[in-house]
Parts: structure tokens; C-alpha cells; sequence
């Protein structure tokens, strides 16, 4: 694997996470469970999108063979996303939401504090932009989680079952291989392995606030880096790729 | 005015017109979207700008005024759009935090880090009252660079330009 293929390949990964989690919270759209929600959730949905359209954009230019942004997000097939199997987990309730952002937030968060002094110019760029908006996502996403723990027997029992259920999606997000590896060597990537320790504290440190815990034994899934997705992921697309599959080329 | 006595000052005037489409009452030169402005060559100039929030739905609709705008100087434009350094509301004129409060919406006053969680909120005052008796209804407003508060002495909801560092 050449450093240029490594390359495209990382930021593709990094843009099909927050791609798929985006539109996951688009789905929110006109059905939260207040109003404030509601347009939070979106506005979430709207952050994350455009850092796919960022990371998107940087990846094509990688990869160099007249693809655009809207060629990688609306024309790949399912085994050619490479997003990590928690951001396709369903919605749930607003709970099982909550939860999987906040899994999701504090990992981005060290990521892209790790990212702002990569070697690349460009993703160097858009960890600096992106991380401002992730601590608005990460302060909502704790926030909730407090208060849905620490709320009533219902939605205490209801979000632990969440934690409980997602926790096994937690170890592919430090996932690791040659992509990353020859891109760390390059002080590119960040490596994984140097926050897991300091997100695993950070997590705890809410969860326990909320009085809830990790399951002490979860079996870990991965494969979504690899293409190897849950059954979600199809649904999700043929929803996300439909007006590009069926009019070919529209614009609006 | 003839082209040739035209220097970058001019282009900043001009651009004072173009405004924000979310937030009407700012200019994209009040809002600090727009970076800076070199002539390439002539009558030819480039404008670099950068996004408020990554996902900003504004930020084409700004990049097409700023070229109807010029253009309706004789001026052509190319606009370049930059990631870094990032767009902050340090960047907000004094103007633009003038014109926003008159407008109705609180502007963005220094907060404590995000990423330490649950820290003492800094007051925001109101923009009707001036009082600092202010709740946060939510921390995502209307658009992305708002959040959505109440005052508790006069009761006015009002949109808080979000602080973003
Ligand atoms: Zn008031």
C-alpha cells in the first residue's frame, strides 16, 4: 500500500463515520421529543455532514481519479463504506441516540485534538475547524446522558440498557491497521492507542455521574473498516443514495 | 472610480453590502467571514473566505453575493474558501456585536472551555433588558450559530450568537 492509497483510504474512514452518523440524527428530523431536541439533533446532523463534505472533498483530491465529493458520499456500494459499525446503529429512543453520540463525541473529540498537529496541512485544517463544533456535541451528548441516568427508574433503566447494548461497538473505534500504520510512521494519523486510556477515564468519569456503568465483559465487534457492516447499513443508504440512484446527476 | 484607482479598501466597502442570509443584520465583513482580499491581477481580485460551522448552509449563498456584488462594480472575482485558521466569534466586528444586540440577538461573550464539562455557565445578558437573570433553554438555536435562551426578570426568548473558539 502506497502512502497516497493509505491516505485516501484513512480520510474516507474518518468521512463515512461522520457522514453515517449524520444523516443517522437527520432521521430525527420532526420527530424529537421536544422542539429544542429536535433542532439540536439536526444541528448535529448538520455539523457532521459538513465535515464528511470536508473530509469528502480532501479525499478525492487523494485520490486523484475525477471523483468529487458527492461521487464518494451518494455512489459507493455498501462493502465500499468504511464508517465503524456504532454511527449505522439504529436511532432507538432518544436515549439509545444520546448514547451512541456521546460514544462517539469523546472518541472524535481526543481524535481531532490529536489531528490538529498532523504532518497533512489539510487534515490538520479540518480537525481545527471540526473540533470547536465537536465540544457543543460532547457537552449536549454528557449532558444528557447525566440526566438520563441520574433521571427517573425509567429512563435510568432504559439508557443503561442502551449503554449496555452499544458498549460492544466501543473497541472498533481504536481499531487499527496498515492504513494507519504507515500513515502514524508519517506523523499523519493519530494512533489510536495513545487516548484509548484517557477516553475510556473520560466516559467513566460521566457514566459514573450518571450512575450508570460499562457492562465489565462485552463481546467487541469491528469489521466496519473493512467494509463488513451490521444489516442497518443498507437500509441507511438505500434511503441516503436514493434521489442520486434515481435521477442520476440531479441538483437542486 | 476607474478600475485602476480601485485598492482593496474599496472591495471592503463593497462587501459591507453583501450580507449574512441567516443573520440579515451582519455583513459578511462584520461577521469575519471574509479573510482577505488581494488583487491577482487588473481588475481581477480574490476573495478568500472561511465557514462559520462546517455544515453552514450559508456559506455558498455568501460566496454568490460577494461575486454579484463585485461584479456590479466591473470587478471579477474568484472566491477561495479556507479551513484554517478557523473561523472564531473573536472574529466578530465590534460593529457586528453592536448591530446584533440592536437586532435582538445576545452577542457571543467569553466562555469557559467547552471540554471541561459542566463548568459554571458564563451569564449571557439580554439584549431587550441587559439583565444577566438568563437561562439556556438550548444550546443549539435556530441555526448553527445560535443558541436559544429566556430571560427570567423580562421573559423575552431571545437567540444568543454563540460563543466558538
Ligand atoms: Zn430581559
Amino acid at each position: 500500500m502506497t502512502k497516497q492509497e493509505a491516505l485516501f483510504e484513512y480520510v474516507l474512514r474518518k468521512a463515512d463515520d461522520t457522514l453515517i452518523l449524520g444523516h443517522r440524527l437527520s432521521e430525527w428530523c420532526g420527530h424529537g421529543p421536544v422542539l429544542e431536541e429536535d433542532i439540536a439533533l439536526t444541528n448535529l446532523a448538520l455539523d457532521l455532514i459538513g465535515q464528511a463534505t470536508e473530509l469528502y472533498q480532501y479525499a478525492a483530491e487523494v485520490e486523484n481519479k475525477g471523483r468529487n465529493e458527492d461521487d464518494l458520499a451518494f455512489l459507493r456500494l455498501e462493502r465500499e463504506y468504511k464508517n465503524v459499525l456504532l454511527v449505522e446503529q439504529t436511532n432507538g429512543d432518544f436515549g439509545k441516540t444520546i448514547v451512541r453520540q456521546f460514544l462517539f463525541d469523546h472518541f472524535q473529540s481526543l481524535l481531532y485534538e490529536r489531528l490538529m498537529n498532523s504532518a497533512d496541512e489539510q487534515i490538520a485544517a479540518i480537525a481545527e475547524k471540526s473540533i470547536k463544533e465537536v465540544k457543543y456535541h460532547l457537552k449536549h451528548s454528557s449532558e444528557w446522558v447525566i440526566r438520563l441516568g441520574d433521571g427517573t427508574e425509567e429512563s435510568h433503566n432504559r439508557v443503561q440498557e442502551s449503554v449496555t447494548d452499544l458498549s460492544r461497538y466501543i473497541e472498533e473505534l481504536f481499531y487499527q491497521d496498515e492504513v494507519d500504520e504507515i500513515l502514524i510512521k508519517e506523523g499523519i494519523a493519530a494512533d489510536t492507542a495513545s487516548f484509548k486510556e484517557e477516553y475510556y477515564n473520560n466516559i467513566n468519569a460521566v457514566l459514573s455521574e450518571a450512575t450508570l456503568s460499562l457492562p465489565e465483559k462485552m463481546w467487541q465487534l469491528d469489521g466496519g473498516r473493512k467494509g463488513v457492516h451490521s444489516e442497518h447499513l443498507g437500509f441507511l443508504l438505500a434511503e441516503l443514495q436514493y434521489m442520486q440512484r434515481t435521477y442520476p446527476g440531479m441538483e437542486w | 472610480m476607474t478600475t485602476q484607482e480601485l485598492q482593496s479598501q474599496d472591495l471592503w466597502n463593497f462587501l459591507e453590502d453583501v450580507k449574512d442570509p441567516e443573520v440579515p443584520v451582519l455583513s459578511v465583513v462584520d461577521l469575519g467571514v471574509v479573510r482577505e482580499i488581494e488583487n491577482i491581477e487588473n481588475n481581477s481580485w480574490l476573495i478568500t473566505i472561511t465557514p462559520t460551522y462546517s455544515g453552514c448552509p450559508a456559506m455558498q449563498v455568501i460566496e454568490e453575493g460577494i461575486k454579484e456584488r463585485l461584479e456590479q462594480e466591473g470587478i471579477r472575482a474568484q472566491v477561495k474558501t479556507v479551513l484554517s485558521p478557523a473561523w472564531t466569534t473573536d472574529w466578530l466586528s465590534e460593529n457586528g456585536r453592536r448591530k446584533l444586540k440592536e437586532y435582538g440577538i445576545a452577542p457571543p461573550v467569553n466562555e469557559v472551555d467547552k471540554s471541561v464539562l459542566f463548568a459554571e455557565q458564563t451569564p449571557v445578558p439580554c439584549p431587550s433588558c441587559n439583565s444577566t437573570n438568563t437561562r439556556m433553554v438550548s444550546q443549539f438555536g435556530s441555526t448553527a450559530c445560535k443558541a436559544h435562551y429566556t430571560c427570567n426578570d423580562c421573559l423575552e426568548p431571545f437567540d444568543y450568537f454563540k460563543c466558538l473558539k
